[in-house]
Parts: structure tokens; sequence; C-alpha cells
């Protein structure tokens, strides 16, 4: 309910922000949507404006798409485009496409429509009055969303805790083994605790994993206690002096009470064991999921505080559109990417390069 | 919850009108948006959204606003049966080769599923009397192969693998004359998950494919993808051409869209459900109950099925007498009681039911021990004071909770909760039931 009356809100203050800037709103409002015939129409004037105007600027921003986030680029950036090129000028119909697409890369409507009425506002205030300026426009409101200072993992302790959580099937056991190797490869001491006991082989799968890492690897058998598997790690870290202790947990979706309980008992004992060491929650939130991966960053926030998000499986023709809404409703950093299967195949996100290469122009 | 936001929204826009004679068409788009917002949140993909809108106005243009007191739930209601239609109004079933072995492929990105859901479709089968294989033709995941053999074993079905280091092709090919030698009629194919943006694993797809002829390819989706769902459908059933769509991970709170927007972008059925970790938690996928949940409105059909599967109906029909009769004995809750807890977790049972989905769930603590704990109490009594709970004095209930484990209060809390369903059901029989269930839920269904 609190979220409609959000809703509810935010839609009347951009009524009225409707009302201010267009005093035929109402006139406005009985316009009829291109239909598609009128807008592959427009897209062949678009294509005629950009090779006489634009040729220079398309040029340049095409050929800038490189390769690795790609598609999200694409996805995104190509539609925005799109949407700014057919329309020449500002009205409430190109505000009403950009919140399209917006939404279109999962960014949710709460997220999108504030956007939107930011963007409303910022044309306003700085007299913007061409498409272009509105681009660019966006582009700052999106990525002063995505920035953060804390896309770093905080591992300074010895030894540090990283814990990794998420629903079923997100990648987190993958994200442990790039995570393992990229950390052994920054010269750090790695412990892996398979705290996964319930899933059919997660164990075996994690192993391959940290051989190929080259790191070690803590377990009990299938079906034990995860918390004795965390406890037997903590103490191996302690006595052997390791650097970093990942753990491995079972995939739970976050509307099971009981697992989330497991999991607050798994925190439990990191906190009691070594309550002085740094912590970090990382949730792994696959990128084709919808807005229940709100729902799902708020669950797991409440068992622990999340300190940073791995997004994975980027490399599909998934929006990524998440990451917007995730890090405006929660504040939570994003702080790697999964791009691959391969263990190189997890970068540190990086706010900058991730915002400059989705809208540089 | 959503639901009754929009209802009371569509109710809002409807008010302003009152008094006109029609829903005229400025109206209706006022009522679209909402809707629009509904599905969008629920994950539907946007071209999905904007293509159903238009066919519910159309439909909703022009109703008489007279003809119905609640003109907001009766465009709730064309958006329902639209759903439904969009969805294959009928559920729809899985086909069997008529020269066996009848093979199904199962695919799908990574993650979404397919090994956990292959283990669940063959115990499926097997319940209905088949003889299923399954494949291990994830020859690329670290211990894939492993983990179809634990859930093969957990259900003591035989599954065929070769390792790592075959051709997937190759095992599948290999698979299928083992299952003919070895009167195998169902085989079941889990093969390596995969973007469907990979030419090259979709290409061992279509090899697959070509080697083994299935009878149905079943493109295995998480119900928590989001916009992205279509362009995965979509490539998966263009590349390959898939047959069925199970839906995998409903047992969370997601509205699930994806379901919506699968069928829309490939025309084809959803035919199974995935709702749970347990591996008999499979069922049938009905398009009525997936559109009231993907507009909130609770799985009343679903409730009603599971409470019929474990009900037995003579003793329901005994227990219908004595609630009339009012000779309703604590043995009789008792037994109550255990028929409820068949009908599954209660926790999933409450999810069903409207109004109560998971955001109102999250304050109740479900405690299924406390069924137990009242298990033990009825149980430590005698027979004489099931019957006649009246003759239970201090000492007696005592003595109850001794024997019970638990302490006097909670045998005087159980107590007055008995009676106050004896009461409840005094009411009912007086005829009052209908004013008490709408005093119940904030249910206003367009039922």
């Amino acid at each position: 309910m609190a979220k409609w009356f959000k809703w509810e809100k935010s839609k009347e203050k951009e009524l009225k922000e409707k009302e201010l800037m267009d005093n035929n709103s109402d006139a406005a409002a009985e316009v009829e949507l291109p239909t598609e015939q009128d807008r592959s129409e427009d897209e062949a004037l678009i294509i005629e404006v950009s090779e006489n105007n634009q040729s220079d600027k398309k040029q340049g921003f095409f050929d800038r798409l490189k390769s690795g986030l790609k598609k999200t680029r694409d996805s995104i950036t190509n539609k925005i485009d799109q949407v700014l090129v057919s329309f020449g000028k500002i009205d409430e119909d190109l505000f009403e496409e950009l919140e399209e697409v917006l939404i279109m890369s999962d960014m949710g409507i709460e997220t999108s429509l504030e956007i939107i009425s930011e963007l409303r506002e910022t044309v306003k205030r700085d007299k913007i009055t061409d498409t272009d300026g509105v681009r660019k426009a966006i582009m700052e409101i999106i990525s002063s969303k995505l920035e953060d200072e804390n896309t770093e993992l905080r591992i300074s302790t010895n030894p540090s805790v990283i814990v990794v959580i998420g629903v079923n099937g997100v990648g987190k056991t993958t994200s442990i083994g790039k995570i393992a190797n990229l950390l052994k490869q920054q010269g750090k001491k790695v412990v892996v605790a398979a705290a996964d006991t319930f899933r059919a082989a997660a164990i075996d799968q994690l192993e391959i994993w940290t051989k190929r890492a080259g790191v070690q690897l803590i377990k009990h058998t299938e079906g034990a206690d995860p918390s004795a598997v965390i406890y037997d790690a903590i103490q191996h870290c302690k006595s052997k002096d390791c650097d970093v202790l990942i753990c491995d947990t079972a995939g739970r979706l976050h509307t099971k009470k009981n697992l989330m309980e497991e999991l607050k008992k798994i925190f439990r004992i990191i906190q009691r064991e070594l309550p002085d060491a740094d912590v970090e929650t990382l949730l792994v939130l696959d990128a084709t999921t919808g807005q229940n991966a709100v729902s799902q960053a708020k669950t797991f926030s409440e068992v622990s505080q999340l300190t940073g998000i791995v997004l994975t499986k980027l490399d599909g023709t998934a929006k990524g559109g998440i990451v917007v809404s995730i890090k405006n409703e929660f504040n939570v950093p994003v702080k790697f990417i999964g791009v691959g299967e391969q263990m190189e195949d997890l970068q540190p996100f990086e706010p900058k390069e991730f915002v400059k290469a989705l809208f540089d122009n | 919850m959503v639901f009754e936001g929009l209802s009371e929204k569509l109710q809002n826009v409807m008010k302003k009108i009152r008094g006109s004679a029609r829903v005229t068409e400025k109206d209706v788009k006022e009522m679209m948006r909402e809707i629009k917002l509904a599905l969008l949140e629920a994950d539907v993909n946007f071209k999905v959204v904007k293509d159903f809108i238009k066919s519910v106005s159309e439909r909703a243009v022009g109703q008489d606003v007279l003809e119905s007191l609640t003109p907001g739930q009766q465009v709730v209601k064309i958006v329902h049966e639209e759903l439904i239609n969009l969805m294959g109004s009928v559920p729809s079933k899985l086909t069997f080769s008529p020269a066996p072995p009848t093979v199904y492929m199962m695919v799908g990105l990574q993650g979404s599923g397919k090994t956990t859901t292959s283990g669940k479709l063959a115990n499926m089968l097997r319940k209905n009397g088949k003889r299923p294989l399954l494949v291990a033709c994830d020859v690329y995941r670290p211990a894939a192969v492993k983990q179809l053999q634990v859930v093969g074993g957990q259900l003591d079905i035989p599954v065929f693998e070769m390792g790592t280091d075959r051709d997937p092709v190759e095992i599948a090919q290999k698979a299928i004359e083992h299952a003919k030698s070895m009167q195998f009629d169902m085989v079941i194919i889990d093969t390596a998950g995969r973007l469907h943006v990979d030419e090259e694993l979709m290409d061992e797809l279509k090899r697959i494919k070509a080697a083994v002829r299935p009878q149905e390819i079943l493109l295995v989706v998480d119900a928590m993808t989001g916009q992205d769902a279509v362009n995965v459908a979509g490539s998966f059933n263009e590349k390959l051409g898939i047959d069925g769509i199970v839906l995998t991970k409903l047992d969370g709170d997601t509205r699930g869209g994806a379901a919506l927007s699968t069928r829309a972008v490939t025309g084809k059925p959803i035919k199974l459900v995935g709702l749970g970790e347990k591996l008999n938690d499979l069922e049938t996928f009905y398009p009525d109950r997936m559109a009231s949940r993907i507009l909130g409105m609770g799985d009343v059909l679903s409730l009603i099925e599971k409470a019929q599967a474990a009900f037995d109906e003579k003793k329901a029909l005994e227990m219908e007498k004595k609630m009339r009769t009012a000779t309703f004995t604590l043995d009789d809750f008792l037994e109550q009681m255990q028929q409820i807890k068949k009908m599954g977790p209660l926790n999933q049972v409450l999810a069903m039911i409207p109004g109560m989905n998971s955001k109102a769930l999250k304050g109740i603590d479900v405690d299924e021990k406390q069924f137990a704990r009242i298990g033990a109490i009825i149980q430590s009594m005698t027979i004489q004071e099931r019957n006649n709970p009246n003759i239970l004095n201090a000492s007696r209930r005592q003595r109850i909770a001794k024997g019970s484990g638990t302490t006097v209060t909670e045998v005087n809390r159980l107590l007055k909760q008995f009676e106050d369903m004896k009461k409840l059901m005094k009411r009912f029989s007086s005829g009052k039931a209908n004013k008490l269930l709408k005093g119940m839920g904030g249910f206003r269904g367009p039922f």
C-alpha cells in the first residue's frame, strides 16, 4: 500500500508540474500516442535528419560502443537516442517516451518517474530547449544516482569476511570463484567456506572453482549445519592467519522465513567469532531479474546490512536498469559485475566508467 | 494489496464521472494508465502491456456505468478475463510421443532451474506410472552432472551421464539408445544453461534437437525475470522452436509478469510451474490463477483445490453436520487442524488467501510448532474431557499442561479459542456467515 501512496504522490507532483509547464495539459493528454506506423515513418525521417545534421555526433557515439557492456549500453542509450531524435522539440510525448525507455530497462516505475520528474525540473530550471540538452540532462541525473564512493571491497582487517547471499540461481557460487581468484591475484590469502549445504552438488561446484582459483576450501557434507561450516572456517582463518574468508550460502528465496533465520545465525556466528573484522555482505542479483530484485534487496538487508551488490549475467540482453533502482532506494552500491562464465569475467564496478560508457556522447 | 489499490484507484476515476451514463474514452484512458502501471510493476513487458491495454480499452469503452454498482471492479474483471485469454484460457498439458520413449528437452538461461525442474518433472511422470530417465547433458558448469545425479539419487530415478568430456549431442543420442534398450518410456534431457545470444551454444541445442527429435522442448524461465523475458523467450523460440514454458521460483513474492510476456512473445503455452525446493513442488499451470496473481488477487482456486485434495469428503460432511448441530468437540477440532496441515505449509496456504499476500503476511509469524502443541494438549485429555471441556477444572488443566509439556496458560488459551470457534459456528449456522466473511478480509474481488 505504501508504495501506491508514494506513486500517487509522485504522480500528483508530476501532474502539477505538467500543469505548470503546459497550460494546455488537457489538450496534450488528449493527443494520441503515435502509432507503430507513425513511428516507423518518424524513424525514416530521423535517419535523414541525422544524416544531415547530426551525422558527426551519431557516428562518434556509435564508434565508442565497445565490448563488455555493449548490450546494456546499446539497449539504454540506443533507445534514448532514438526517442530523442524522433522528437524534435520538447513536449509531453517526449517525457512519456523517455519514461517508457527507463521502464523497459527494468529501472522500475518509481525510479523512472522520479528521474523523469527530475528531468522536468532540470529542463525548466536550465531552460533547456533542444533534445540534445535533454539527453545530457537525463544522463547526468542517472549517473548522479549511480555514483558512490564505496565501490571497493572493504577488507582491511585480517581476517576480513565476505558473505555472499542471494536467491536461487543468480550465480553466487560462480561469483565467489571469480572473487576468490581476483583477491588471490592481489596477493591475499583466501579461504572459502562452503556453507551451501543444501543444494545438490553445490559443494562440488565450489570445490572446482576454488581449485581453479587455487584457494583453500573449508567444507562439510551436504545437509550439514551451514553455521558450523562458517565456524570451522573462521577457526581455520584465525589459526592459519588468512586474509579473507569468503562464505558461500545456499540460494534462498527471501520469502522463506526459516531460511532467512538460518542466514541470521551465520551472521551471529561471524559477529561473535570475529567482532572486529570487516564484513562485506554482498547480495548477488541476476541482471535479468525485474522488480522483484527490489523486494530481494529489502528483505536481505533486514538480515544484515548489505554493503554491496554483485550484478551478474550482464552479458545477455538484460538491461541492468535495476542497478539504478536498487541504488536509488537502498543506497547499496554495485561492487562487481559479472559478464561471462570465465574466471576473469568479473569486473569491479566502476560507476563513473559505467555511466560514461552508457552516456558518452 | 496491489489489487485493492488498483480497484480503489479505478473507483476514484469513476467517482468523477458519476452521473454520466457511460464510460467514456477519456475515463477509460485514465483507468488504463492505472492498469498499465500495475502490470508494469508486475514485470510484464512494456510492449506486451501496450498491446494488452489496447485490447482492454476496446472492450471497456461503452460499458454501462449503471449496469454495475462498481464499474472500477467491472474494468478489473475485464482485465482479468483478458489476461486469462492471453495466457491461453485452459491449462496446457504435456504431450506424449506415440512411439516411446517420449523425449523432453529442458533449455534455458543459467540459473533458471533446469536441473531441479528436470528432477521434479521426472518425479511427476513417475507418479503417473511412467518410467523416466534423466540425462545429464550439461558438461560445462562445474558439478552440474553431479547435481543431477544427486537429484536422481534422492528420487531413485536413474541418471544417464557420460562425464564432461563428451559432446552433449553424443550423450543425448546414447541416452536415447540406452532408454530404448532398457525400456524407459520417458527421457528428460537436462541441457546446460546458456545465453540466448550465445550462437555457439544455441547451435549445440539445435544439433541435440536434430539428433534426438524431442517430443517437446521446454523453456525454463525464472518467474522473477523482468523486461528481458521477451528477448530470452523470443530468441529461444526463434532459434530453436520451443513447445512449452516452465515457470520456476513462483514460490517467491514475484508477481510473475514474465508469464504474460513469454506467452505473448512466443505464443507457446506455459505448461508447468515450479513452486519450491522440494522435488514434488511442480504443478500444472492455470492461466486464471496466474492472472489473479499478476493482478494481486490471491490464488483462491489453488486454495480450494488444495483443500479438496487434502480433505476427506466424507469426513467433511460429518464435520459440517457437527458444526450445524453444534456438537463439535475438541477431537473434531484436532482432526480439522490436521487436515489443514495436510494442505501444505501453513504460510503457503495463507498466502493463497486473497488480501493475504506476502506483504500482509510478513508481520504474521506462522508457527507450525503451535499446531503440534495444540495437538499435544488435546491428546493429553481424556475422551470425556475432549467431549465435554466444561469439566476441566484447575487440577485437570494442570495435569494436561504437564502431560503435554505446555503451561496452564496455553491450555486455557486453547480452550478459549475453541469456545470462540464454537460461537463462530453458531453464527455460521444461523445464517450470519456472509456478514462474517465480509468482516474477515478486505477482499472485494470480481467473482
